[in-house]
């Protein structure tokens, strides 16, 4: 033992002793920083992702609320249909992909395989519709109108429907009271995508993979009130699913109802009477093209004057909102966005522009008195004015002599208001612009809200355009390179114009100012910007914001939340002006353009005022334009290529007044009959059950007697060819 | 359970007394470690309990019958420590040639028809309702035939340090068990004997160049293993999920990635014995044995998790005073074998919970369910406390 020192060991031996130590060390040490950073550093996470693990989520769709009319009739609500789903994941761990399943599915439901296997496809770039554009792991719904028997058969042999569930569910339904659509105002729904649900996550109303989201209308503007929000159970479940105990239990929350100004009645009269328009004009033969009107669109709005809310608005061609319940068809979609039924998907009411003719006039009527023209002073009304050797003709070529500003309203002088607009245009500098241009014309529209959304409450309002310098500029710089490259100086009329647009097309000449004078030329408009405008004049001044939603009532009626009118600005006309243009508009509806249409009409009760318009349109039919107001309500209804203002609108507009004051052809009112003498103040009542008192809806019968129109005629009151004065 | 010393003399109390008179062996046990060890059983028996209890296709109506197996598992590898305390390691130094025979006919018997599989390993002994797993008891077998031949001629005190021939011998020793368990397989077994080997050789003294020629073998032999396709396609899922935990999440990755979480959503106070969401809902497999570590990061935190860290480590830093402390070769080697072992398959097991090491079907010492690796590390709590009991009174 010489060699071996008292502690029994070489110094070796001790060194790799104390080796092993520092590694049992170490290795205890990486083992506590990594528990350290796994528990308390990340430990939130972890804790996310094991709730996720183990807790399953069962989701009751909540019941979307209603959309009602001012006096609490249904537009929109649901019914319990039995709806027959598909599970894509299930289909898809099959061998063939589910395609057997499908087929005798099909079969059960008397459909194509084709059309149901249409239905379970996924929407992407090459798919056309119908496919699902929902999230993949919802179940698809395949009809929702399957019978008893059908659900039973599918039920009862569910081992050869793996996949298949057949269950009642609460859909949509667009009652169409009375037989008034509304379609385009209520809009529709469809399944949210994708991308939806990521955007929404994070914010106080995040969306379900089985959600339906309101696509147009007020389905889409309102959509948050209407969507309540989904009863979730979560249950904690172990590894193999089964469920330990319920965690959590929100019942689902019903959405609220969603009271509009909309008068179902009003309404039906108004789709009615502008469908029964339309099919009128297209019997009127047009000289100018050498055949019958087309009047393939139109759109009215009936508003009430002193709020902005809207009683109706109708578009047409119109559909049937029920197409879209429950997925739509593939020929239903085809038909909606096809070019053959012009786009029935369009509001026209908000999304229909066009020039607006005449009735544009109180707008330079008021400019010309704020560049200083005296109302009352006089001007001349030519048959024709001329510019450097072009000719600007008035209407039907008629001459009414000297007149002040207030006859030329009536008779729709266009020369009084060529002369003007020629003037100032010269005033302001002409083809060599001052830089201080008052444009007296064209600021004027805008201060009457033209060129801008109304901020009506349904999406996707256009704006319409006022040709300005500004505008002219931009889209002179935004079309040049075509113009140049088609324009020729001695070519065809429209290579002429392109020609002359490509040199001096940023140029406001003095022929654009003076067809914008009468509201031709570049000028856009949509029916819901001039009902305000005439809503203005009726009210006092006051451009409102139009609204269909007037009030949000919580499913149990124990809170409402009003919808205020709101305005965004006021006309730009002193009170004088103002009742001097008033008094010209009655005018209008009792000795103008407009007299004939309003024959036997009670001014002394309820006094009308009216404008016609008939708007020129290169390449096609003329516009029809007809706005109107009384003390209430303010009527403005427009039909594309369908003729004059007051021979083509103006019997569906008075019909739609008689039918609301309840007067007949003689102007006599029974109030028994009126529809809606007074605007709608109240606001319906729910109980805390939900249920409504919804008052019985009376179907529109049409006055069979002749057409007031006919009668002055037959009276011999009308003025020579009433079917071409505007 | 009576008696450290000599029994069947006097009444209790004077058999405490001497249990505990000066120089006593009671006296010169290592408390510390010994304290540590029955805390780890007690922390144990609580998660294989919380573990299990609801779990009827293990248990049937009784939700106590795993916690009693496992009492009773507890109870009985005690009992061998003790024993092995009483026989002193240098009397069983002479029966090492018999126990390591016996321990190497065992694993040899699971290659047989008696042998069985259980979660894909091959290791298994069914003796009529009793499961073995004797490759437990082979490392015990190992060490001791190691440090039996590596220091037979220091200890003698011909040499200062054991010669070549004597290490060739102690490494042909430790082949054949592990060999024979590479057969199995046993792969987590077979890492743990290399590391006893490894952590045996250190304190032999045996020349550096042992060392480095083992670890490089090692490294060599684990690439061959890798290429030849020695281990099964399990084996090297388990591998391929360790690299990329992200790999096949509900598939292989599943095991290590719901273990990640369970211990993760523990956070610092964990959700209370038994209230584990993951633990009861059984996302983890194995949470009594090779998972035992995920109830205790789930239901009691950082805090219950760190201080089973803490006790391990208070037993390792113990053994490593006992290691150094003696003045025998024999039993620094023995100690030092029992540390690499410890060391090694805990961290091995906790590194698989926690995600920094592949899945590895190993028990956590003194904590996991499961008899044989219980008698196991008690027999080696027992020996390291002989080598201490022993030493020289002057140490």
């Amino acid at each position: 033992m010489t060699n071996i020192p008292e502690t029994g060991r070489t110094p070796r031996v001790q060194i790799r002793l104390i080796i092993l130590q520092i590694l049992v060390l170490s290795l205890l040490l990486t083992l506590g920083g990594r528990l350290w950073y796994l528990q308390v550093r990340n430990g939130d996470e972890y804790a996310d992702e094991a709730n996720g693990n183990h807790v399953q989520r069962v989701v009751q769709p909540a019941v979307r609320g209603s959309i009602l009319d001012a006096r609490g009739v249904p537009l929109a609500d649901n019914e319990t249909r039995l709806v027959v789903s598909a599970s894509r994941t299930e289909l898809m761990k099959m061998k063939d992909d589910g395609e057997a399943v499908l087929t005798r599915l099909a079969e059960v439901l008397g459909m194509t395989p084709k059309d149901v296997a249409d239905k379970v496809r996924l929407c992407n770039a090459e798919t056309p519709q119908p496919c699902w554009n929902g999230s993949p792991y919802q179940p698809i719904p395949i009809t929702d109108e399957a019978t008893p028997k059908q659900a039973l058969q599918i039920r009862e042999r569910a081992e050869d429907f793996p996949g298949i569930t057949a269950e009642p569910t609460a859909v949509r339904r667009y009652t169409a009271p009375g037989s008034a659509r509304t379609s385009q105002v209520l809009g529709y729904l469809s399944p949210v995508t994708d991308e939806e649900i990521q955007g929404a996550k994070d914010t106080d109303s995040p969306y379900l993979r089985s959600d339906q989201v309101g696509r147009s209308g007020l389905e889409r503007t309102y959509d948050k009130q209407l969507r309540g929000k989904a009863g979730v159970t979560a249950y904690e479940v172990d590894k193999l699913g089964r469920v330990m105990r319920q965690t959590q239990a929100e019942p689902a929350q019903p959405g609220a109802n969603v009271v509009t100004s909309i008068d179902a009645q009003v309404q039906r009269v108004a789709e009615y009477e502008l469908n029964e328009a339309m099919k009128a004009a297209r019997k009127e033969f047009d000289d100018n093209t050498g055949m019958n009107y087309k009047a393939d669109s139109g759109a009215v709005v009936v508003m009430e004057s002193k709020t902005g809310r809207i009683v109706s608005m109708a578009s047409q061609p119109d559909y049937d909102p029920n197409a879209w319940v429950g997925g739509i068809s593939g020929k239903d979609y085809t038909k909606l966005t096809s070019k053959k039924s012009n786009y029935p998907l369009l509001n026209r009411a908000i999304q229909g522009q066009a020039a607006p003719g005449s009735i544009f006039k109180v707008i330079p009527t008021t400019a010309a008195v704020n560049a200083g023209y005296e109302f009352n002073g006089r001007y001349p009304c030519p048959s024709s004015y001329s510019i450097g050797g072009q000719v600007f003709k008035n209407f039907e070529s008629q001459g009414h002599g000297s007149i002040t500003l207030g006859q030329a309203l009536e008779v729709s002088c266009d020369t009084v208001y060529y002369s003007l607009a020629h003037q100032q245009w010269q005033k302001d500098g002409g083809n060599k612009p001052r830089k201080s241009a008052k444009d007296w014309f064209y600021k004027t529209a805008h201060q009457f809200g033209l060129g801008q959304e109304t901020g009506i409450d349904l999406p996707n309002e256009v704006t319409g355009r006022v040709p300005d310098r500004q505008w002219k500029k931009d889209y002179w710089a935004a079309n040049k390179d075509a113009w140049c490259k088609q324009g020729k100086k001695s070519g065809d009329y429209a290579e002429r114009i392109a020609y002359e647009n490509c040199l001096e097309g940023m140029k406001m000449r003095a022929g654009d100012s003076v067809n914008y004078s009468i509201g031709q030329g570049d000028t856009l408009v949509t029916p819901i910007q001039m009902a305000t405008i005439y809503a203005a004049l009726s009210n006092g001044g006051t451009l409102y914001d139009p609204t269909v939603g007037k009030a949000i009532i919580s499913p149990d009626g124990k809170r409402t939340e009003e919808i205020k009118p709101k305005a965004h600005g006021k006309l730009p006309m002193n009170a004088k002006t103002h009742d001097l243009i008033n008094d010209a508009l009655a005018g209008v509806a009792t000795r103008g353009t407009a007299a004939w249409r309003f024959g036997g009409w009670p001014q002394d009760k309820i006094p009308m005022h009216a404008k016609t318009g008939t708007a020129e349109v290169y390449g096609k039919q003329t516009t029809s334009w007809f706005a109107t107001y009384t003390k209430d309500y303010t009527i403005v209804m427009t039909i594309a290529q369908g003729g004059t203002g007051s021979g083509a609108s103006g019997p569906a507009v008075r019909k739609i007044y008689d039918a609301m004051y309840g007067l007949d052809a003689e102007g006599n009112q029974d109030l028994k009959k009126a529809l809606l003498p007074k605007p709608q103040s109240s606001l319906p009542k729910i109980e805390t059950d939900g249920s409504i008192d919804v008052p019985k809806i009376k179907p529109y019968e049409p006055n069979k007697e002749k057409p007031p129109a006919q009668q002055e005629l037959a009276a011999g009151l009308a003025p020579v060819n009433p079917g071409r004065r505007d | 359970m009576g008696g450290f010393s000599v029994s069947g003399y006097g009444p209790e109390r004077t058999t405490m007394s001497k249990l505990f008179a000066r120089d006593s062996i009671a006296r010169r046990l290592d408390w510390p470690m010994l304290l540590a060890t029955l805390a780890l059983s007690v922390i144990g028996s609580a998660l294989v309990y919380s573990a299990t209890r609801n779990r009827t296709e293990l248990v049937g109506d009784d939700p106590y019958a795993y916690l009693l197996k496992h009492l009773l598992n507890i109870g009985i590898g005690i009992g061998l420590m003790i024993g092995t305390v009483w026989l002193g390691h240098r009397t069983l130094r002479t029966a090492v040639p018999i126990l390591y025979g016996v321990s190497v006919f065992l694993v040899l018997l699971v290659l047989t028809p008696l042998g069985t599989t259980i979660n894909g390993a091959h290791a298994w002994l069914d003796l009529g309702g009793l499961s073995l797993q004797p490759s437990e008891f082979v490392k015990v077998t190992i060490i001791l035939g190691m440090a039996m031949l590596l220091a037979a001629r220091v200890d003698a005190g011909d040499r200062e340090h054991p010669d070549h021939r004597t290490v060739m011998q102690a490494l042909g020793l430790a082949a054949v068990p592990i060999m024979i368990t590479m057969l199995m397989p046993d792969l987590g077994s077979v890492m743990v004997m290399a590391m006893i080997v490894l952590g045996v050789l250190l304190a032999s003294g045996a020349s550096n160049r042992w060392i480095l020629g083992l670890l490089g073998t090692g490294a060599a032999g684990a690439l061959a293993i890798w290429q030849l396709g020695v281990l099964d396609d399990y084996q090297i899922a388990r591998f391929a999920a360790f690299a990329n935990p992200a790999l096949d999440p509900s598939g292989v990755g599943y095991n290590t990635n719901q273990a990640r979480i369970a211990i993760g959503s523990g956070g610092l106070t964990g959700s209370g014995l038994g209230n584990g969401s993951q633990t009861t809902g059984q996302f983890v497999p194995e949470q009594q044995t090779d998972f035992i570590f995920t109830v205790a990061g789930e239901e009691l935190g950082f805090l219950g998790a760190g201080l089973i860290i803490l006790l391990l480590g208070v037993v390792l830093w113990r053994a490593c005073r006992i290691a150094r402390g003696t003045t025998e070769l024999y039993g620094t080697i023995v100690a030092a074998g029992i540390i690499a072992w410890f060391a090694f398959q805990a961290f091995e097991n906790i590194g698989m919970c926690l995600g920094i090491m592949p899945v590895a079907g190993l028990p956590l010492p003194f904590v996991s369910y499961g008899g044989t690796s219980m008698f196991a590390v008690w027999i080696a709590i027992g020996l390291l406390q002989s080598i201490r009991v022993q030493r020289p009174m002057s140490a």
